[in-house]
């Protein structure tokens, strides 16, 4: 049941309008015969987003997030591919998990589930994983990552950069000095001091930063930043790149336009790890996404039950939402703003996310014979985040009640439509 | 004022000095009295929620509430979901069903008494939040200084001892900037919060520079986990450098006064023959505690005094 469509006088990459063609489950040159036609006039088309960093939460806690809500809410937020965290219970650290969890992300059918492996055991930091086993596996794995932890001792680290060169893969580093954050609960400044909570200072992000750099230049191996938050990675990472060291991060939509005096109202819906840091850090992130320093937006979605949000902000559990509105706050932060342009968009979003985890079929130019893995974006809606419509199961977002600039209208995987006028098919 | 005390910087210098007046008048009320007991809020209800034991502060406010005549209710809570108990919002809904008409709060979380504020109609009342605020700690201490001094415009304070952790520091910088004093924090460097350059007040690491010149003192408990946290090297080497003994208290103007908000470690960050001196108001604070106390429940509870009705202390 393949569909067939002709999306008419769409504009690529923001260029100029023209029509595209899809047909069993690649973009076509001519237009296919019976095929739907849906009127793009307005519309942005960019290749299906790439989310390098999304929790999941199945297997162990469902009714915070299952594969199936989870890649309903990614569709809606254009992706047509993830990675999803290892951090489940049972932590997807050996080839039967990550199965598993690609088995769901097949059945679901929203988007492609690419699982991420663990690096050590159980995140626990004191021994590899397989992760060759699960690179072998059905899954494929080629991203590695302890996130939530981070793979703090340095000669673990050190032997998961080399190891990984076997498959091609990459680890995905938490750049957190777990000493240096020990019951850390907000960015470590002017609000910390004044809140009384406890400061999560850069540098603790920072000194993993560098430190992982030099061991990836030591062992010519590559390593990635999962959310660099703060202007001293910023750094670290473009006096890496310049080294020409294989190197690459991301930056978190909520990074890119939140800052730390939200946690002045001790509401948990603002807190995350990282936290959210000070605007010098958002101009600094901003910044070096425009000049690709920072390789890629991944959206650390990070989906809450209500009960470990609704406590007091040192119970609360770290994280935000964010498959759903990841376009639209990174159109509102550096679209609007005159930093980056459609093509800049479909470039850290798309084409670069799917270069880092090595996913061929993804992140490709909207081109005759490639797969259509297509997103459909009205540059010019304002919208206003309801939590309550998520399709996520959980209601964690900080930007309920925000104006947001563009929205996601269709998402094509493989030529099928997930989303279609706005709403999931 | 705002139907909350959460912090101390909610406090307008009206405010403030409006809670001062009237605490003045609640002293004046009852002096001579034999039954130390006004009728204004007969009727209303008043929780005691201590998630934190603070024998101090809650029977300070339980005197208080008894003198104006409300029903008191001291609700321990046993854990909290800090410590995997029951829920602060459990418990918020089970003080809405009994119709409280404040809360009086004490909680090892900062930010607690926010949250609470969220999912209860009365007044809540900060006693205390983590490492965050204590304002009416702060409001007594002003009441103090400007009992024994006659104002605390223009007065120098220093405060001293563990800035980072003090609840009761943070709320004595905003109240007495507010207040127009002068305050100076004095602390070793890993006492003193990052970002502390943001506070209204001037910060030093030498506390014999300080003394000279300062009208109010104010020590700050040395926690024990502070002791051992290694914040500083020895306790011995905290007290001499951060200690007010006799021979440093001599360094002090003739009309200064030492400060404490209890409970003092004695030959820590205080000698005992210093507590005991002339100058200090350590005993003066716990009553005056009460007073502003008094002052705080009327003024959060009789702005919700319906004029309609027939409560005939509405004055
Ligand atoms: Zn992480």
């Amino acid at each position: 049941m393949m569909s067939r469509y002709v999306i008419r006088g769409a504009r690529p990459l923001g260029g100029e309008a023209r029509d595209l063609y899809v047909d069993g489950g690649e973009l076509v040159e001519e237009a296919p015969a019976k095929a739907d036609v849906i009127d793009a006039d307005g519309l942005i088309a960019l290749p299906g987003f790439v989310d390098l960093h999304t929790h999941l939460r199945e297997p162990g806690r469902e009714d915070a997030e299952t594969v199936e809500t989870g890649t309903r809410a990614a569709a809606l937020g254009g992706f047509t591919a993830v990675h999803a965290m290892a951090n489940t219970d049972p932590v997807a650290d050996v080839a039967g998990v990550v199965e598993q969890v690609w088995r769901l992300g097949q059945e679901a059918g929203h988007c492609d589930v690419h699982p991420v492996g663990a690096v050590t055991v159980g995140l626990a930091g004191e021994r590899l994983a397989e992760l060759g086993a699960m690179a072998d596996s059905a899954a494929r794995v080629r991203v590695f990552s302890d996130d939530g932890n981070c793979v703090h001792d340095p000669l673990l680290m050190r032997r998961a950069l080399e190891y990984v060169k076997a498959f091609d893969g990459v680890v995905a580093q938490h750049a957190q000095d777990p000493r240096l954050t020990e019951s850390a609960q907000m960015n470590e400044g002017e609000w910390s001091a004044t809140l009384g909570l406890a400061g999560w200072p850069a540098v603790a992000e920072e000194a993993i930063v560098a430190r992982d750099c030099l061991l990836a230049a030591h062992v010519r191996s590559r390593v990635h930043f999962c959310h660099v938050s703060t202007a001293g990675s910023v750094e670290l990472v473009r006096w890496a790149k310049a080294k020409g060291w294989n190197v690459t991060a991301e930056v978190t939509p909520h990074h890119l336009l939140l800052t730390d005096d939200l946690v002045a109202s001790y509401d948990p819906v603002f807190k995350v790890n990282p936290p959210l840091r000070t605007n010098d850090d958002v101009v600094a992130l901003r910044a070096a996404l425009a000049d690709g320093t920072i390789d890629a937006v991944a959206t650390d979605h990070a989906p809450h039950a209500l009960e470990d949000k609704e406590t007091e902000f040192a119970a609360a559990a770290f994280g935000m939402t964010g498959l759903e509105t990841a376009l639209s706050v990174v159109a509102t932060s550096m679209v609007e703003t005159g930093l980056l342009d459609w093509a800049g968009v479909a470039d850290r979003m798309s084409v670069r996310p799917a270069a880092i985890g090595r996913l061929t079929r993804q992140g490709q130019p909207l081109e005759p014979g490639a797969p259509a893995n297509v997103v459909l974006v009205d540059p010019a809606a304002r919208w206003t985040v309801d939590a309550t419509l998520s399709a996520s199961r959980s209601r964690n977002t900080p930007f309920a009640g925000r104006e947001l600039a563009a929205r996601v209208v269709a998402t094509f995987l493989r030529g099928k439509a997930t989303v279609l006028d706005g709403k999931a098919v | 004022m705002n139907r909350h005390l959460l912090s101390a910087g909610d406090l307008s210098r009206d405010d403030a000095l409006l809670v001062l007046d009237t605490a003045a008048d609640m002293d004046a009320a009852l002096a001579g009295r034999s039954i130390k007991k006004l009728p204004t809020l007969r009727g209303r209800t008043v929780v005691n929620l201590f998630f934190e034991d603070s024998t101090r502060t809650r029977t300070s406010f339980e005197v208080a509430a008894k003198r104006l005549s409300a029903d008191v209710i001291n609700f321990s809570a046993k854990g909290s979901s800090v410590s995997k108990g029951e829920s602060l919002k459990d418990t918020a809904l089970t003080l809405e069903a009994m119709g409280s008409d404040a809360v009086v709060v004490r909680h090892s979380a900062s930010g607690a008494p926010h949250r609470l504020a969220n999912w209860i109609r009365g007044s809540v009342i900060n006693a205390g939040d983590g490492t965050h605020e204590h304002p009416t700690q702060a409001l007594l201490d002003a009441y103090t200084m400007r009992r024994r001094t006659g104002r605390v415009e223009g007065l120098q304070v220093a405060i001293v001892g563990d800035v980072l952790h003090s609840r009761v520091a943070r709320s004595n910088v905003l109240l007495l900037y507010t207040l127009g004093a002068e305050v100076t924090i004095v602390a070793p460097p890993t006492l003193l919060p990052v970002g502390v350059t943001a506070w209204p007040c001037a910060v030093s690491y030498d506390l014999d520079a300080v003394l000279p010149k300062s009208d109010v003192v104010m020590m700050l408990r040395v926690q024990h986990e502070r002791m051992h946290g290694g914040f500083f090297p020895t306790t011995r080497e905290y007290s001499r450098r951060y200690g007010l003994d006799a021979e440093r208290m001599a360094t002090l103007p003739d009309d200064a006064i030492v400060m404490h908000p209890g409970p003092m470690n004695r030959g820590v960050e205080i000698a005992a023959e210093v507590a005991d001196s002339v100058r200090s108001t350590i005993v003066e604070q716990v009553a005056n505690g009460v007073s502003v106390r008094m002052a705080v429940l009327y003024l959060l509870l009789g702005g919700l005094i319906d004029v309609s009705g027939a409560d005939e202390v509405a004055a």
